[in-house]
């Protein structure tokens, strides 16, 4: 069984929801990136996605687009964020580590050449955003044959077919992206977002992770009620960027953060 | 190519190139898109409301000029020139913003954004939605709005909404990504007019069918004109949608040789050009797969050429097809041969083309002469030069 959906697994069977930042790998600074990928594990996350920077991330909202470019400033880049990710697993066996990047950097290793490098970081999980399934066969079947997980997203706008299709495709987890619009963006209706689910369940037993929206957490329990997990990036990376120069500082608040929503979440379990 | 050339497929492949690569919340309104495109482009109503638009409001058909001094001038090959500068709004990009503007009524959006570059693209959209009455908004990076400020202030009295894009390289691609963000955001009222023969299937597919019109006249003015098909086209090649709209109805012509000119900018070896078929690699950007302008990490690299409108960093997937089957050659001309050539149309014939199309009439001297008297050449003078006086002025160190 993949780390992720040994984590999923364990976090249902103890009626706990996941939680999972997202930071992007070399924002400020690459030398940042693993001691807080370990802090946010001690402040109780279950699984970390990874943003891997790229030049053109059209998805993302400016918040997420200007950590691209400040790790992009330090040359970061998908190999030296696997790198990252290498040095976090020498002292972490257990937490699932998830890519989530553009194409492009992908297709310039070749998908075997990508394939085997992620196995050899030991990445659990691969989100490409700009992928998806009708052109993601080889590329995913690359990644499953290696125990990688590819990580699909769902959308309001998906229909019953297209959820299927990412319940055939992926697998860990799907992401389900709660507004329509860029990372960051305004805030959700949780009534919208838990008649979706609704509709999401019926079509696949997959967990769901919700994201775009989650700020703190009164937002993270609202959105975890409703899904297996709740994905918070702006949010944290907002926090970077308000202390550029003291890195400690932003790491601090990031972990506060992190772990008020841990309580908010556990406290769904308890009630 | 014996068999008759019939791309893309179904899901928008030109052999590896092109398909469908946007995050999800995009696939639905791309769907959408391509059901409407099937649609009308067999409704006779809509086609006849197309048709009556390209005649009475952008002025078409445009004249195939022979350009007699000039061809005897270079000594080889006779020149023609089709006439797209002479369109209403200043280039061929009308073409296309009316055929999308008139499929987003059908669709029933009300909300019409658009990405630019030398500000073409930009003006033709916001033209025709004057025109129609929809509300316009058209991204474009701060590089250009700051060379191209005469276009900027048309758009403004079309009533559109111009946005500089401070984000990335500030050109160009930026708008793309930009106008992208939009288009998530606001999926619901808002259609998306793609300028070029880029972004996810339908869209190069569709921009070339609207496009193809100048190639379609340009093949029957030369028949009745000459008596015969030509031996060669030309057409600068930045996204390449005019270079398309003149080269498809003739791929199965396979005696018509095809020259898509790309921006060497300051040479290819300065690596400062936007040239991805003659110097990049494949990768995916912007919705399709294609020959781009990446480095080893497939990180985008910035691009340069004097001409905004070529100054971006991917090119059509159809292009990468013809590249990669022969159909095509794709040279290219520096910024300073593109001067040469801005100004030998200008002084041997009394027209002053754009410095996107100035890439075609530089190549077009080279070849030229290489060809006999006999022979004919069409260039696709794709736009006026109008709006580069300040360019041009400011190169010359003359404030206006």
């Amino acid at each position: 069984m993949s780390r992720l959906a040994a984590t999923f697994e364990a976090l249902a069977n103890s009626g706990r929801k996941a939680l999972i930042p997202f930071i992007t790998a070399g924002d400020p600074h690459p030398d940042f990136t693993v001691a807080m990928m370990h802090a946010m594990v001690e402040a109780g996350v279950d699984v970390i996605e990874l943003g891997v920077p790229f030049s053109d991330p059209v998805a993302d909202g400016p918040v997420i687009q200007r950590a691209s470019e400040r790790a992009l400033a330090h040359k970061m880049s998908l190999r030296r964020t696997m790198d990252i990710a290498s040095e976090f697993r020498k002292t972490n066996q257990q937490t699932p580590v998830v890519l989530m990047g553009y194409l492009n950097p992908i297709e310039a290793m070749t998908y075997e050449g990508f394939a085997n490098a992620a196995q050899r970081a030991d990445i659990d999980g691969v989100l490409t955003v700009d992928l998806p399934p009708e052109e993601a066969k080889e590329f995913s079947d690359s990644l499953k044959a290696r125990e990688i997980d590819p990580i699909f997203l769902l959308a309001p706008n998906s229909s019953d077919e297209r959820i299927k299709k990412m319940d055939e495709i992926g697998s860990g987890y799907l992401y389900y992206v709660s507004l329509k619009g860029v990372t960051g963006a305004g805030h959700l209706n949780s009534v919208d977002v838990e008649n979706k689910l609704q509709e999401i369940r019926k079509n696949t037993g997959l967990p769901v992770a919700i994201g775009f929206g989650v700020k703190d957490a009164e937002t993270a329990k609202i959105i975890g009620d409703i899904g297996d997990g709740v994905v918070i990036g702006s949010a944290l990376i907002s926090k970077i960027e308000a202390h550029l120069d003291e890195p400690e500082l932003a790491k601090h608040e990031i972990v506060e953060l992190l772990t008020t929503m841990r309580l908010a979440l556990d406290s769904l379990s308890a009630s | 190519m014996t068999e008759k050339y019939n791309m893309p497929d179904e899901r928008g492949h030109f052999g590896p190139y092109g398909g469908i690569f946007v995050a999800e919340t995009l696939i639905p309104p791309v769907q959408e898109l391509n059901a409407a495109y099937q649609r009308y482009m067999n409704d006779p109503e809509f086609i006849a409301e197309m048709d009556a638009d390209l005649q009475h409001y952008v002025g078409r058909p445009s004249p195939l000029y022979h350009a007699e001094r000039w061809s005897n001038e270079l000594g080889g090959a006779q020149i023609y020139l089709k006439r797209e500068d002479l369109n209403h709004t200043g280039s061929h990009k009308i073409n296309n913003t009316i055929g999308q503007a008139l499929l987003a009524k059908r669709m029933g959006k009300t909300r019409i954004i658009a990405e630019t570059g030398a500000g073409q693209h930009g003006v033709a959209t916001a033209t025709i939605a004057a025109r129609l009455g929809l509300e316009c908004v058209v991204y474009m990076g701060s590089v250009d709005v700051a060379r191209q400020s005469l276009n900027v202030y048309r758009m403004k009295l079309l009533g559109a909404t111009v946005v500089a894009v401070e984000s990335g390289s500030k050109t160009l691609k930026d708008a793309l990504n930009e106008a992208l963000r939009d288009w998530v955001t606001n999926v619901d009222n808002t259609f998306y007019i793609i300028g070029t023969v880029a972004g996810p299937h339908p869209y190069p597919a569709m921009v070339r069918d609207f496009q193809a019109i100048i190639g379609r006249e340009a093949r029957q003015q030369c028949l009745d004109q000459t008596g015969r098909l030509p031996d060669a086209l030309v057409a600068c090649v930045g996204g390449g949608s005019n270079a398309i709209g003149l080269f498809h109805p003739f791929i199965n012509d396979t005696s018509v040789k095809m020259y898509g000119v790309e921006a060497a900018g300051d040479g290819i070896e300065t690596g400062r050009h936007s040239a991805p078929l003659s110097a990049g690699r494949p990768g995916v950007l912007h919705g399709n797969r294609t020959y781009l302008m990446s480095d080893d990490d497939g990180e985008i690299i910035e691009t340069h050429s004097i001409s905004a409108g070529l100054d971006y960093p991917g090119v059509g997937p159809e292009h990468a097809w013809l590249k990669d089957t022969g159909r095509a050659q794709y040279p290219n001309i520096t910024d300073n041969e593109a001067l040469e050539g801005f100004h030998a149309l200008t002084l041997m014939e009394g027209i002053i083309p754009a410095l996107e199309s100035s890439h075609a009439m530089a190549y077009t001297m080279k070849l030229a002469p290489t060809m006999r008297k006999d022979q004919i050449i069409i260039i696709n003078l794709s736009g006026r030069g109008d709006k580069d006086m300040q360019t041009m002025a400011r190169r010359e160190g003359i404030e206006l």
